[in-house]
């Protein structure tokens, strides 16, 4: 472990299971074989994040990227493994340590108008947190918000508007600055700028980027969006049904992916450069998190499959360069 | 020259709200030829999507088109009462929207509204009309079509349901489809999986295209012209690689800074100062004025025209920038 280490998940696993109600289970008593669902939406990942990093969750819908971001920002508890804040495990942290690391671990979301109250001011979305954990207190509040509105780029006279009165991107602002009122160290942003147009995208990518240097914040950037991550980003996990498929540095990664995956995923991104290009395609579907395919989850689509990813979990390889990638190529060949 | 399959002449079309006139697209004018793709991009509410529903005419009140021509293959469909604009869409012009499981009925089958959709312009037996359901169906490369006609929409995934969309649009080989954000609710592996189905489509059927998009990028490998769009109206068009590599408007300038893959890895991003304005209370002169680095005082007094360059494109702005510089 490095010193300057913030958050590590080791082994963590989230399962989200349906259970039966009561119709299914009176059901069952007369002989029905109605089973429990089980979604393993997070398998096993290990992730670590230092002082200012910014690291990369990539992957495609119902890939688990967003259940670890909450587990990591401890929203959700993980089903099994380890969540390490600062080097100690969060389940035996005392209520101080609890703290520092709720407080510390500040989640950014996709849809701004879904995640601020609509019935509250501006001011008082920003200023609430800090005033209960003792940042301010009622008679500084006005000027502590107003100082976090300059730092994201808002209007300090606009604290008794209402969500509603704001643009969109106003609204990320507002966000970005509620998360930023009780002293983050690391902000997990979970699709953040999806829902923004392209030239409000720029401006809160800028915003993040001038966060960083300023206050030394380090990131989770949540997203599906490879050209955002990819100039943001100093590392990145790309995840597939629920595990970490490759790591290793941004660059990297780009010039030389390994996993069959991850090629098709950059080759597969659309590009400002290509003019009327063929679109390269990979064939089938995502499958569901509920029945994944044994083995090697990507094998039914993946175009170098032999008949060991059916039958064998791919082991996580480390790879020069601190890499990872888990595909049997690297361990001894498909067959 | 040949006909256009599509030729918008100064369409305006504007809200009548209690808070004033919305001009959700004023005065906008471009073609579109047989097979070949036209994207129109531009940021929310610069009135791309109610262009493209002012074609199918599928403007409710309080909205109107209040001006302008629209003609399909040279025969004028703006003024058309109801009756005579349904027996042109679904036959002549298609339209395929953002999200397919608000536009399938969920609880009826496939084959129940495909065939209708077949029904409701050819009389043809309901054999023969299944039959062209699982043709069109294997056409956009969903596997066992015939088996799949008989599920419900809820059965197919996010993409497989957008081919549907595609196949029950294509079923009468319309002469224009207009697009509306299909893939920006997808994947990136089935966002490029469609995209390849439909550039086949085109250049196999002939089909014209106008693809709306909020994505630069997509469009970049999908269109052969692309036209900008902002506050309403047409700031930039021309062919991909014109106004793509030699950009003359600033807006079109500032949106592909925008993008990340545009700037240097790390860098800040090229931002454009501002937001876009509130369609109701624009500027009187060139509605980018306000957000524009190069404005001058004639953008404050009037709105530009469009001016025509040799090279095909047409670019509505007082100080455009020239090749000498951009280099």
């Amino acid at each position: 472990m490095s010193a300057s280490e913030l958050v590590r998940v080791e082994g963590v696993s989230k399962r989200f299971t349906k259970s039966l109600d009561l119709a299914a289970k009176i059901a069952n008593r007369f002989g029905a074989k109605n089973r429990e669902v089980t979604v393993h939406a997070v398998d096993q990942v290990d992730l670590s994040i230092s002082d200012g990093e910014v690291v990369a969750l990539v992957g495609e819908s119902g890939c688990g990227k967003s259940t670890l971001g909450r587990v990591v920002a401890g929203i959700h508890d993980a089903s099994a493994g380890k969540v390490f804040w600062k080097g100690e495990d969060v389940s035996t942290h005392s209520d101080a340590a609890r703290k520092d690391f709720v407080l510390g671990a500040q989640m950014i979301f996709q849809d701004p108008m879904s995640s601020l109250n609509p019935r509250i001011r501006a001011g008082e979305i920003v200023g609430e947190a800090a005033r209960v954990h003792g940042m301010t207190d009622k008679a500084g509040q006005r000027d502590y918000v107003s100082s976090l509105f300059k730092r994201v780029g808002l209007d300090p006279d606009y604290v008794r508007r209402y969500p509603h009165q704001f643009s969109g991107g106003q609204r990320a602002r507002i966000g970005i600055a509620r998360a930023l009122a009780v002293n983050p160290k690391l902000l997990i942003c979970d699709e953040s700028v999806a829902a923004l147009d392209v030239s409000i995208q720029a401006q809160v990518l800028n915003l993040f980027m001038d966060l960083r240097e300023d206050l030394g914040l380090a990131y989770l950037f949540i997203s599906h969006d490879l050209g955002v991550v990819r100039h943001i980003s100093d590392r990145i996990l790309i995840m597939y049904l629920g595990r970490v498929i490759e790591s290793g540095p941004t660059r990297a990664i780009f010039e030389d992916p390994i996993h069959p995956y991850t090629k098709a995923l950059l080759d597969n991104v659309p590009k400002l450069e290509a003019k009327k290009r063929s679109f390269a395609t990979i064939k089938g579907e995502i499958p569901s998190p509920i029945n994944p395919p044994p083995g090697c989850h990507f094998h039914p689509r993946c175009p170098v499959a032999g008949p060991r990813c059916s039958r064998e979990k791919p082991k996580e390889t480390i790879v020069a360069g601190g890499r990872m990638a888990a595909c049997h190529l690297l361990d001894g060949g498909v067959v | 020259m040949t006909q256009p399959v599509l030729e918008v002449e100064n369409l305006a079309t504007h809200f009548f709200t209690r808070d004033g006139v919305v001009k959700a697209v004023d005065g906008v004018s471009f073609k579109v030829g047989a097979g070949e793709v036209l994207g129109i991009v531009g940021e929310s509410g610069s009135g791309k999507s109610v262009t493209g529903f002012s074609i199918m005419g599928l403007i409710d009140p309080p909205g109107r088109v209040v001006s302008g021509s629209i003609r399909l293959a040279g025969e004028e469909i703006v003024a058309r009462d109801d009756e005579a604009m349904r027996k042109v869409r679904g036959k002549h012009l298609a339209m395929i929207f953002q999200d397919p499981m608000m536009t399938l009925n969920p609880v009826l089958r496939i084959d129940t509204q495909m065939i209708e959709a077949v029904l409701a312009h050819d009389k043809v037996s309901e054999q023969a009309a299944r039959e062209r359901c699982i043709e069109a169906l294997s056409m956009v490369g969903i596997p066992s079509p015939a088996e799949r006609l008989v599920a419900y929409p809820h059965q197919f995934s996010g993409g497989m349901r957008q081919r549907v969309a595609i196949a029950t649009a294509l079923l009468h080989r319309p002469k224009l489809i207009i697009a509306d954000e299909p893939t920006t609710a997808l994947d990136v592996t089935i966002q490029s999986q469609i995209l390849a189905e439909v550039q086949k489509l085109c250049a196999e059927t002939g089909t014209a295209m106008v693809w709306i998009t909020h994505d630069l990028s997509v469009v970049a490998g999908l269109a052969d012209r692309i036209a900008v769009m902002y506050a309403g109206r047409i700031v930039e068009e021309g062919n991909v690689s014109q106004v793509l590599d030699v950009p003359r408007h600033p807006y079109t300038r500032g949106l592909i800074g925008s993008v990340p893959s545009a700037n240097p890895l790390g860098a800040r991003l090229k931002q454009i100062p501002g937001s876009t304005p509130s369609l109701g209370r624009l500027p009187k002169g060139c509605s980018f004025e306000p957000r524009c680095a190069s404005a001058s005082e004639a953008c404050r007094a009037a709105k530009p025209d469009a001016t025509d360059y040799p090279d095909g494109s047409r670019v509505a702005c007082f100080n455009p920038y020239s090749l000498a510089r951009a280099s």
